[in-house]
C-alpha cells in the first residue's frame, strides 16, 4: 500500500470515529470508552506478525509480552465492558445476586 | 504445521480485514445507545475474532510457540481479573488494560526497529517515524495508565503530587525525546538502538510525570485520553507495519476517544488543557475552608433521618464519590427498597460525573438491581428538585454545592450541579464537614434545612433502613 493511500484511509478513518460517537448519553460513556479500548487491543495483531520474524532470543520475549499484553487488552476490555452493560439488561430480581450482596 | 493461505497485504486478508474494521464501527455505533450497547460490544468483539484469525493466517507468520504461550498468558489474565474485578474497581480495570495496550504497541515498536536493524539496510523514513511515533506515544500511555492505576487503586495518592519544576522538567523531556527521534530519523541508514531505548525511558517517566500531579476526580478525562492515545499509536504501528486493520481501528479508538474525552471533561466543567496542566483551580482558596469549624450546621442521626424519609411523599437519592469508595450501593438500595415499601416515591439523580467515572454510578446502582427507570439524569430531576420533599446527599459533595450556581468567584463556578438545595430539606451523608475534591466549603451544609449525618456512607444508609423498618 502508498503511504498516500494510507494516510486516506487514516483520515477517512477519523471522520467515522468523529462522528460515529457523537451525542453519547453520560451513562455509556464508561462503557463505551472500555469498549473502544478493547478494540485499540487490535496491536496484538503487530505481535502476532513481528514474533514471526523474531530471530533472537530478545526479540522473542519482546514478542511474546507484546502477544500477552495485547491479548489481556482484547480479552479483558470486552469481557469487562460485558460486565459493565449486563448490569442495564433488565432482571427478574436473581436470588444469586442477594448472595453475593451478603458474600461481599 | 498450519498451512499460510493469505498473503500480507493480499485481497484475501484484505477482504476480511475490512469485514472485521466493520464490525467494530458497526459496534461502537450501537455502543451509543442503551439498548444496543451490550450487542454492540459483542458485534466488536467478533470483529476483533476475525482480525485475529486472518493474521494467524497470514503468510509469514511463526514461532506458533512463542503466539501460543502469549496468547495463552494474556487470555488467562484478562479472563480472570475481568470475572475477579469489583464493579467498583472497573475504572481502574481500564486504565490498566488500556497500559497494556499502550505497552504493547511500544514493544512492537521495539522489536520493529531492531528488525530493522538487524537487516542492515536503510529503514525507510515512512517506516521509521511511525515506529518512533507508536515508541513514543506507547510509552507514555503504559506509563501513564499505570500511574491512573494505581491512583484510582489508593496504591499511592490520589490527591494531586506536585513536583517543584514540573512543566520545566516535563519540556526538558520532551525536548529530549524529539531530538532523540530527529538524530535516529537523520541517521536511518544506522539507528542507534540505544538512542531508542533512551527514548522508550523517558517517554515513560514523561507519562509518569504528566499523570503523577492529577487528582483522582480528574482521573477519568485522563484515562479516556491515553485511551485516545494508545488507539493512535496502534494506527502509527499499523502505518509501519503496512497493516490497514491497526491503521483503522487505531485511527477509529483514536478520534472516537477524542470525542469522549471531551465530553467527559465538558461534562465535569472543565477543559483537557485544564486537566493536564493545572491542579484544580490552581492556588488552592484556604481561607474559605479554613472557616469551615465555625459556621453553624444542624447534625442528626439515623433515627432522625430515618422519620424524615419515612413519611416524605417524594424522596430523592443523590449518590456521589463517597458512595462508589464506600461501595454503599447495595446498602443505599436497601433503603430505597424500605420506603418504597411505605409508598414514597425514590428516585436517583445521578450528576454526569458522579462516581469515579462519568456512567459509574449508573453501573454501581444497577449492580445493587435499582430499576433503570428511577435513575434520573441531572437536567431530568433538577425541575423536580422543589417538589421533593427530602433529598438524601450520599458521599457527593462539590456536584450539590450551590456556590457553582450562586458565586461567580468560586472555582467552580459554572459547573452544572444537582440542585438538592431546592428540595423541602436535605440530608447529607458524609464523614466529616471535610471539603471535597474541589477544596472548597459547600454552603449547602450551613443551609437552614439541611441536615448533617456524619458516619461513613455503607453504615449510615444501612442504620437508617433498619430504623425504617422499626417505625
Amino acid at each position: 500500500m502508498s503511504l498516500m493511500t494510507e494516510i486516506t484511509i487514516l483520515v477517512l478513518a477519523a471522520f467515522v470515529g468523529f462522528e460515529v460517537i457523537s451525542k453519547v448519553p453520560t451513562t455509556l460513556h464508561t462503557p463505551l470508552m472500555s469498549q473502544t479500548n478493547a478494540i485499540h487491543g487490535i496491536v496484538m495483531l503487530g505481535g502476532l506478525i513481528v514474533v514471526g520474524y523474531a530471530n533472537d532470543p530478545l526479540e522473542y520475549i519482546i514478542g511474546t509480552i507484546a502477544i500477552a499484553f495485547g491479548a489481556i487488552n482484547i480479552v479483558g476490555g470486552f469481557m469487562v465492558t460485558d460486565r459493565m452493560l449486563g448490569m442495564f439488561s433488565k432482571k427478574p430480581k436473581p436470588k444469586a445476586d442477594a448472595e453475593k450482596k451478603g458474600g461481599s | 504445521m498450519l498451512q499460510a493461505v493469505l498473503q500480507p497485504g493480499g485481497d484475501g486478508a484484505t477482504a476480511l480485514y475490512i469485514v472485521a474494521f466493520s464490525l467494530f464501527i458497526i459496534g461502537i455505533k450501537r455502543g451509543t445507545h442503551p439498548t444496543t450497547a451490550k450487542q454492540g460490544n459483542l458485534v466488536a468483539a467478533v470483529g476483533m475474532a476475525v482480525a485475529v484469525v486472518t493474521t494467524l493466517l497470514l503468510d509469514g507468520i511463526g514461532n506458533w510457540g512463542l503466539i501460543a504461550l502469549g496468547l495463552g498468558i494474556g487470555t488467562a489474565v484478562g479472563v480472570i481479573a475481568s470475572v475477579r474485578v469489583q464493579m467498583t474497581e472497573m475504572p481502574q480495570m481500564v486504565a490498566l488494560y488500556n497500559g497494556v495496550g499502550g505497552g504493547a504497541v511500544a514493544l512492537i515498536a521495539w522489536s520493529e526497529i531492531r528488525h530493522g536493524i538487524s537487516l542492515g539496510e536503510t529503514i525507510p523514513l515512512d517506516t521509521l517515524i511511525p515506529i518512533l511515533f507508536a515508541a513514543v506515544v506507547g510509552s507514555v500511555s503504559f506509563w501513564g495508565s499505570n500511574i491512573a492505576f494505581a491512583k484510582l487503586q489508593d496504591l499511592i495518592p490520589t490527591k494531586p503530587l506536585a513536583v517543584p519544576g514540573q512543566q520545566v522538567i516535563n519540556a526538558v523531556l520532551l525536548i529530549g525525546i524529539i531530538a532523540g527521534c530527529v538524530s535516529i530519523a537523520v541517521g536511518n541508514d544506522d539507528p542507534s538502538q540505544l538512542t531508542f531505548i533512551a527514548i522508550l525511558i523517558a517517554a515513560g517517566l514523561l507519562g509518569n510525570l504528566v499523570v503523577l500531579p492529577i487528582g483522582g476526580a480528574d482521573m477519568p478525562v485522563v484515562i479516556s485520553l491515553l485511551n485516545a492515545f494508545t488507539g493512535l499509536s496502534a494506527a502509527a504501528a499499523g502505518f509501519a507495519l503496512d497493516n490497514v486493520a491497526l491503521i483503522v481501528a487505531g485511527t477509529l479508538v483514536g478520534s472516537s476517544g477524542t470525542i469522549l474525552t471531551m465530553e467527559m471533561a465538558t461534562a465535569m466543567n472543565r477543559s483537557v488543557a485544564n486537566v493536564l496542566f493545572a491542579g484544580f483551580g490552581g492556588a488552592p482558596s484556604g481561607g474559605a475552608a479554613g472557616s469551615a469549624e465555625t459556621r453553624p450546621h444542624v447534625s442528626i442521626g439515623a433515627q432522625d433521618a430515618a422519620i424524615k424519609l419515612a413519611y416524605a411523599d417524594t424522596v430523592v437519592i443523590v449518590p456521589g464519590y463517597g458512595l462508589a469508595v464506600a461501595q454503599a450501593q447495595h446498602a443505599i438500595k436497601e433503603v430505597g427498597d424500605e420506603l418504597e415499601k411505605r409508598g414514597v416515591t425514590v428516585n436517583y439523580a445521578i450528576h454526569p460525573v458522579a462516581g469515579r467515572m462519568p456512567g459509574h454510578m449508573n453501573v454501581l446502582l444497577a449492580e445493587a438491581d435499582v430499576p433503570y427507570e428511577q435513575l434520573k439524569e441531572m437536567e431530568e430531576i433538577n425541575p423536580e428538585m422543589a417538589r421533593t420533599d427530602v433529598a438524601v446527599v450520599v458521599g457527593a459533595n462539590d456536584v450539590t454545592n450551590p456556590a457553582a450556581k450562586n458565586d461567580p468567584d468560586s472555582p467552580i463556578a459554572g459547573m452544572p450541579i444537582i440542585e438538592v438545595n431546592q428540595a423541602q430539606q436535605v440530608i447529607v451523608i458524609k464523614r466529616s464537614m471535610s471539603p471535597g475534591f474541589a477544596g472548597i466549603d459547600n454552603d449547602l451544609f450551613y443551609e437552614p434545612n439541611t441536615s448533617m449525618l456524619f458516619d461513613d456512607a455503607k453504615k449510615a444508609a444501612a442504620d437508617i433502613a433498619a430504623e425504617i423498618q422499626n417505625l
